[in-house]
């Protein structure tokens, strides 16, 4: 029943984009087809799968950096209050830059390769995912906190066995939203300076107006995203709660 | 469980400068059900958190003591209303918890035993989210008397479930309580005048000490004194407002 939906929804834009396409007469370099975007995506699919690699390997790892540093970040904060003093106004600070601004420099200071783009990627998760799981550790309720007290439970006892577990759903949510983000960070730093990545391609295919080829980049990276999110959501239903 | 103490908790509270309670003096008999009844906003949970060591948002002047001047708040189990089960963790794990917070081995044989006494050794490796109210409120009881404290707190427990799981509860707590010191905070008069081996009632005015039907509790839920002493509570707490 999902996939039906899912799959009279395509159908449903397909048909709107092609309507458009029709009665407009735009020429193909401004806007292309459904059919033509199709034809340009098959014949150029090595190429398209090449570049799908490559950034799908930088939101990996930022995903995985992230992930990896948000958890420390909030565990600590959660864990301190010198470190909510000291660092919580320094990260919301940084939530306030656009990312855009870093990452000209970020490439300055990590290279046109792979590092650079993990960076961005690992930037524009890092907050959604510490904030996200800061709240829930912060967050335990009460009542639980009563319990453990009654019970005489080291503070270390309580965080391993009752706050963080109660976390896990915080942190589910916040890994969700990082899947969707860490792909723009990564295409953002592609843009920035690279010579490989979906988004390299794009601004490549952009700049010789070859725009279906810049719509079959930009809806190979949809589909890649998608997928991402749902795989992440499939691997935190656990901790989110959720039956499986 | 080591001898169970008297208690005596006296004194007074307040909460940002304006008094909760004034000075009164509470004292739980050893090993007996002592059940504090008053309406909302009265202060017996205030009352009952004091005893268990917990933050209570007011400011307490006075003193808690054992009568065999022991320390209280490491000797006290406590139960809530809400069952404060770990929805993440199965019934067994849920009631060796204790043991887990303080970094021991639980002792799984008396916990087993103790599952099949509340009547939940088919459920041992379910999670909370698949037990009725009745059955997670006997997890919480086995995971209560897990800690064998001579001091129990009781905090309303039973007031969320259905009338008949409640006298059920009732009767299976009184049993399974029997010789600890225990104090039940209820809003029920039907309650303390079933389980109080000692009723005191709280209102703005102070504490009422009132006579416990003479029949040894659990009471029948019919018994004509009980009933009466059920509704002579119930006046109370009305000729109080």
């Amino acid at each position: 029943m999902k996939i039906l939906s899912a799959l009279a929804a395509t159908v449903f834009a397909l048909a709107v984009w092609q309507a458009v396409v029709s009665l407009t007469g735009l020429p193909k370099f401004i806007l292309p087809g459904p059919a033509l975007v199709a034809e340009t995506w098959w014949q150029n699919r090595w190429v398209i799968a090449e570049h799908t690699w490559i950034t799908a390997v930088e939101v990996v790892i930022g995903l995985a950096f992230g992930t990896a540093l948000g958890v420390i970040t909030a565990l600590q904060l959660a864990n301190s209050r010198a470190a909510r003093v000291l660092v919580q106004p320094m990260l919301v600070f940084t939530q306030a830059l656009p990312v855009f601004a870093l990452a000209p420099l970020l490439t300055l200071w990590l290279g046109y390769g792979l590092w650079s783009k993990v960076a961005m990627a690992v930037l524009i998760i890092y907050f959604p995912i510490t904030s996200s799981f800061f709240d829930g550790l912060m967050r335990t309720p009460p009542g639980y906190l009563d319990l453990a007290r009654t019970m005489q439970a080291s503070p270390r006892a309580v965080l391993w066995h009752i706050r963080i577990p109660a976390a896990l759903p915080s942190l589910a949510s916040g890994m969700r939203l990082a899947a969707v983000y860490a792909p723009i960070g990564a295409v953002i730093g592609e843009w920035v300076g690279s010579s490989k990545g979906l988004g390299y391609l794009m601004l490549l295919a952009n700049g010789r107006a070859k725009t279906d080829l810049m719509f079959a980049a930009m809806l190979t990276l949809g589909v890649f995203s998608i997928l991402l999110h749902l795989i992440i959501r499939r691997a935190t239903a656990r901790m989110a709660g959720e039956a499986r | 469980m080591t001898q169970a103490p008297d208690l005596t908790i006296s004194g007074s509270a307040t909460i940002d400068g304006a008094p909760l309670f004034a000075p009164l003096t509470l004292t739980l008999g050893a090993g007996q059900w002592t059940c504090l009844l008053g309406g909302s906003g009265v202060g017996k949970t205030t009352v009952l958190r004091l005893i268990a060591g917990l933050e209570t948002g007011a400011a307490f002047n006075g003193q808690i003591t054992a009568g065999d001047a022991q320390p209280v708040t490491s000797r006290v189990a406590y139960m809530a209303q809400d069952d404060l089960l770990l929805p993440w963790a199965t019934v067994a794990q849920n009631v060796s918890l204790g043991a887990r917070l303080r970094g021991e081995k639980p002792d799984l044989a008396r916990r087993d035993r103790l599952i099949e006494r509340m009547r939940l050794q088919d459920h041992l490796n379910k999670k909370p989210g698949e037990l009725s109210g009745g059955q997670r409120q006997r997890v919480a009881l086995a995971r209560t008397l897990m800690e064998d404290r001579p001091i129990v707190l009781l905090d309303e427990p039973f007031s969320a479930l259905d009338a008949r799981t409640r006298a059920d509860m009732q009767d299976l707590a009184a049993e399974a309580l029997a010789g600890r010191t225990v104090l039940l905070v209820t809003h029920d008069p039907a309650e303390a005048a079933r389980l109080g081996q000692s009723i005191v009632v709280m209102t703005a005015q102070g504490l009422t000490p009132c006579e416990p039907p003479s029949a040894p509790a659990p009471r029948h839920v019919d018994d004509l004194e009980t009933l009466e002493t059920q509704g002579a509570l119930l006046r109370l707490l009305r000729e109080a407002a």
